[in-house]
Parts: C-alpha cells; sequence; structure tokens
C-alpha cells in the first residue's frame, strides 16, 4: 500500500460533478482536468448517476469523495458501505478516493453531518484502526481530510495537525487539505491559519480543497465561520492557497460548491483563479 | 464526551448541551453545536423535499418541514446512501395526525417513492422486437412475462396520478375516484402511467408471478390487453418471457 503514489490526479483544477453541469463539461472543460464526486451518490442499483458518471469517467480522471464512512465513530465502520464503497471503486478504478476526519454515524443511525471528535490518543488510535480497515478493503492509499469545526472538545490534548501527521505516518494514508477548512477553523477557533500551514506535513498531501463560506457570530460575538460550500472562494482562502503551492509545489485543486450551486462560468472562473496560482506566468 | 451525548443532542431540539464542547475562550457554545443540528436537520430536510415535491406542493414549504422534522427525528436515517433515505416517509405519514384531513397525501408520496425508486433501479435490456413476433403465433395466455427491475406499481383509492400530474405538469384538477398507477422507465427518466380500470390488479398479478391469462382472470372484466402490453413495450418494461 504504501509503495502506491499519493494521488494519480493530475496537478490541475478540478471540480465537484454536478449533473447540470455535464453539456458544458463534454463540450469544453476548459482548465478543468479531474472530476469528484461524492461517493455516496452513486450507490444506486442503475440509472442515469451510474451511465454518467461511466462516460465520464471514459473522459476524465475521477476522484471518490466518501462523506459516509465515520472514520472517526466510536463504533465499528459499517461492513455494508465499505462493500458498497469496494464496489463503486472496483468498477470506476478512480484516480483517488478520499474520507473525512470526522463521524457520522451512532448506533445504526446516520447523521448526515461530517461531527468533530476530539483529539487524544485514544480517538488516534480508532481513527487509525479504520483507516487500516478501509485500505485494507478497498486495496488502495486513501487521502484523509481536514475538518471545519465549529467548537473544540475540553478533552483534546493533540493538536490537529499533530492528530492528522500522526494518522499518516501511522497508516500509511496521504492527506487532503481543504484550504477552506483551515481558514474556518482557524477563525472559530482562534488560531492563525498560516501557522497551521506551516505545521501542515504538506509532503503527504495528495489533494487540495477550495470552497467558499458563510459567516455568522457566536454566543460571545465572535466571528463564526460556517462551511457552506454555496459561495465562491473568498480572497484570504486563495492567499493561504498561493502559500500552500508556493510551498508544496502545484497539487490537484478541488474547486467545491455544493449549494446554490452556479452556472458552469462561474466555476470556471474559479478555477482559472486556480490555474494560475498552479501555473504562474513567468 | 461520549457520541451518543452529542448524538442525541443534535436531534432533540430541547436536550441540554453535551458537556465539554466550548468556543475559543472555553466556555460552552450554544450558537456553535447549534451549526451541527441545523446541518443535521436541514440536510435531511432537504433530502425529502427533493424526493417529494409533489407532497411539498400539495401541503407549502412550511407545513412540508414540519413533517419532514417529525419525521427525521423519530426516523433518522439507518442508511448512509440518502437516495435510499425517506422509504418510510408514506406510512408515517399514514399516522401523523395533523396530516390526516388530506388522506390522499401517503399514496402520494407512495408514488413520489416508486419514481424514485425506479430513477435509481437496476439498468435492463428490453426484450427484442423479433423474439415478440416469435412469441405472437403461439398462445400467449400462457406467457409469464419478466418485468424491468425499474418498473413500479401504486395502488391507490385516491386519484394520485391525477394529483401528481396536476402539480408536475399543470394537468387538469383531479377528480375524485381511485387510480392505479404504472411507473416505467424506458430509458433514465421514469414516467408515471395512468393504468385503466383493472390494470392494477393485472400488473399486480404478472408481478407475482402469473401467466397473462392468469392476470386477465384475476384482472375482472375491464382491462384492455393489447393497450396495457402496449404499454409495457413503450415503456421497454418486458425484459424476458417465460412458459
Amino acid at each position: 500500500m504504501l509503495d502506491q503514489m499519493l494521488t494519480m490526479l493530475p496537478a490541475r483544477p478540478g471540480v465537484g460533478y454536478k449533473p447540470q453541469h455535464l453539456p458544458a463539461i463534454l463540450q469544453d472543460a476548459g482548465p478543468v482536468g479531474w472530476l469528484e464526486i461524492h461517493a455516496e451518490n452513486y450507490m444506486g442499483a442503475g440509472g442515469r448517476p451510474l451511465a454518467q458518471l461511466r462516460h465520464l469517467a471514459e473522459r476524465f480522471p475521477i476522484s471518490v469523495h466518501g462523506v459516509g464512512l465515520s472514520i472517526g465513530g466510536e463504533g465499528p465502520l459499517g461492513r455494508d458501505h465499505l462493500a458498497r464503497l469496494k464496489h463503486l471503486c472496483d468498477g470506476l478504478n478512480p484516480a483517488s478516493f478520499s474520507e473525512h476526519l470526522a463521524w457520522s454515524t451512532h448506533d445504526g443511525a446516520f447523521l448526515n453531518d461530517l461531527l468533530p471528535l476530539p483529539y487524544t490518543p485514544e480517538t488516534l488510535s480508532r481513527v487509525c484502526d479504520h483507516i487500516d480497515q478501509v485500505q485494507e478493503a478497498l486495496g488502495r492509499r486513501m487521502l484523509l481530510e481536514n475538518p471545519s469545526t465549529y467548537l473544540a472538545f475540553a478533552e483534546t490534548t493533540l493538536s490537529e495537525v499533530d492528530f492528522l501527521a500522526a494518522v499518516a505516518r501511522r497508516t500509511g494514508c496521504g492527506l487532503l487539505l481543504d484550504v477552506n477548512n483551515v481558514y474556518i477553523s482557524a477563525v472559530n477557533q482562534n488560531y492563525d491559519a498560516l501557522g497551521y500551514i506551516d505545521a501542515f506535513p504538506l509532503h503527504l498531501v495528495g489533494e487540495v480543497h477550495l470552497g467558499g463560506h458563510d459567516e455568522d457570530r457566536d454566543d460571545q460575538d465572535n466571528r463564526l465561520l460556517i462551511d457552506s460550500h454555496g459561495t465562491k472562494v473568498v480572497d484570504p482562502v486563495w492567499a493561504l492557497y498561493a502559500q500552500v503551492i508556493d510551498r508544496a509545489g502545484p497539487l490537484p485543486t478541488l474547486i467545491e460548491w455544493d449549494n446554490d450551486v452556479p452556472d458552469w462560468p462561474v466555476l470556471v472562473a474559479e478555477a482559472d483563479r486556480a490555474a494560475r496560482i498552479l501555473e504562474p506566468v513567468t | 464526551m461520549s457520541q451518543r451525548r452529542f448524538a442525541e443532542a443534535l436531534l432533540d431540539p430541547e436536550a441540554p448541551l453535551p458537556p465539554g464542547l466550548v468556543g475559543p475562550q472555553g466556555r460552552p457554545a450554544p450558537k456553535r453545536f447549534a451549526v451541527y443540528r441545523n446541518n443535521v436537520v436541514g440536510s435531511l430536510t432537504r433530502t425529502l423535499e427533493a424526493a417529494f415535491p409533489t407532497v411539498q406542493a400539495l401541503v407549502g414549504a412550511e407545513f412540508f418541514a414540519a413533517m419532514a422534522g417529525a419525521f427525521l427525528r423519530e426516523h433518522p436515517p439507518r442508511t448512509r446512501v440518502m437516495m435510499l433515505y425517506g422509504a418510510d416517509f408514506p406510512a408515517f405519514l399514514d399516522q401523523f395526525p395533523p396530516a390526516r384531513h388530506l388522506g390522499y397525501l401517503p399514496d402520494v408520496a407512495r408514488l413520489e417513492q416508486a419514481i424514485r425508486e425506479s430513477y435509481h433501479a437496476a439498468d435492463s435490456a428490453p426484450l427484442p422486437e423479433a423474439e415478440f413476433q416469435k412469441l405472437l403465433g403461439s398462445d400467449i395466455a400462457d406467457l409469464r412475462l419478466r418485468l424491468a427491475p425499474s418498473l413500479r406499481l401504486v395502488r391507490s383509492r385516491w386519484p394520485i396520478w391525477s394529483i401528481w400530474a396536476a402539480h408536475a405538469e399543470a394537468g387538469p384538477p383531479p377528480r375524485p375516484g381511485a387510480e392505479d398507477v404504472l411507473v416505467l422507465r424506458p430509458d433514465y427518466d421514469p414516467r408515471p402511467h395512468l393504468l385503466p380500470v383493472g390494470g392494477g390488479a393485472f400488473i399486480a398479478a404478472l408481478q407475482s408471478g402469473c401467466t397473462l391469462g392468469e392476470g386477465l382472470d384475476l384482472a375482472g372484466p375491464g382491462p384492455d390487453l393489447a393497450a396495457i402490453i402496449g404499454l409495457l413495450i413503450s415503456g421497454r418494461a418486458i425484459v424476458g418471457v417465460g412458459e
């Protein structure tokens, strides 16, 4: 497993695939060199979603991004879900598979959100066990994504970066660096986003995510950023991203826009902006 | 802090906040926890809205959101695949007192669930035309049709097809009366068809493995066999035949 590359995705911009963009993508994908799908949306038995996916996979590298494995869950991984994921990946042979440092199931109920976990030696060992099982079941190296968080746990003893680095070291997984999540969590948890990037093991990053967020206020009137994937990437996130690429070199970079999905040209403009940072004019 | 406490507090707006969750100054953070509550309830409500648009149109967005909230607290997903969530929403509506005066609502939800299941059902190839031609010479009463996995039948004492059509396709206002609906997916788009009298019993008989002749007997007087077979053929819903 460890001898696999971090990713087979090209170091170009990609976008989250939305069916309404299919004709535009097939006509002219512009700077977009690959597509990401949410695994759980393609777990039906047949029909249009899978037919479109097969069609696209002949033309573009595909990144499968899971949102339902609950890697940070206290309970065991869902065997059925892991089997569905394996079925999807075996049929598609995607260029990358990634999931989140989060949990979403409890006692058989699925809560359909990426919920936070405390960072302790105990949770570290649980997450590592789960990632070992995923990588073994899928027969491929996965990328683990840093979360956006809104609150902290009094019991946490490890920093998020140390936690992620330890998971990657112990399991051999790669990391997916969501720069928007770094910015959101840094504002929400009152730490320095650039310091987070400084400490992050960038040599283990196989993919970058960029997305938009909303802004609110908490009980003490602090800024509270909410990960919405429903707007453009903000300038401070672009600046952080430029720092990441400056240090790590070009990386596959996803424009994530899942809610209030815009017309194709708006996404292309975001992808163009990422492409200019990936390949600066010399 | 256990995930049990966290999960219970997510779905119960009255529950106290789990201890040990703090903001940046180390103080309790109810508005921060509320972000997760809103995400969970909002995302599941949007899943149900997307699955049951006619039900939503019938009761209005506000009433639908309240129904969805009651449903998702009583029936949080047991699946991680959102296209499957809400299969028991129609049965929940059967027993939902605030909607009891809307007797047709659960069956309209059953039709929308059938359309949704059809959309994601396994692909299948229809029986080739030449195969049909060969069969026409034989005694077709003894044939058993194998039907497409995407075919769904919804039988109701309410005019559910007319209600669906009035909303989805700006059809005329529905009139009282029972309607049986056949959902067919000739390519990738499921389409509900109103069946003639007896058609529902006939298709139900075929689904349970009866021959065409047995199906006609069970359907009683009424169904136009040629019309129904024609519908199945044009809907690419016959995938095989057996004796």
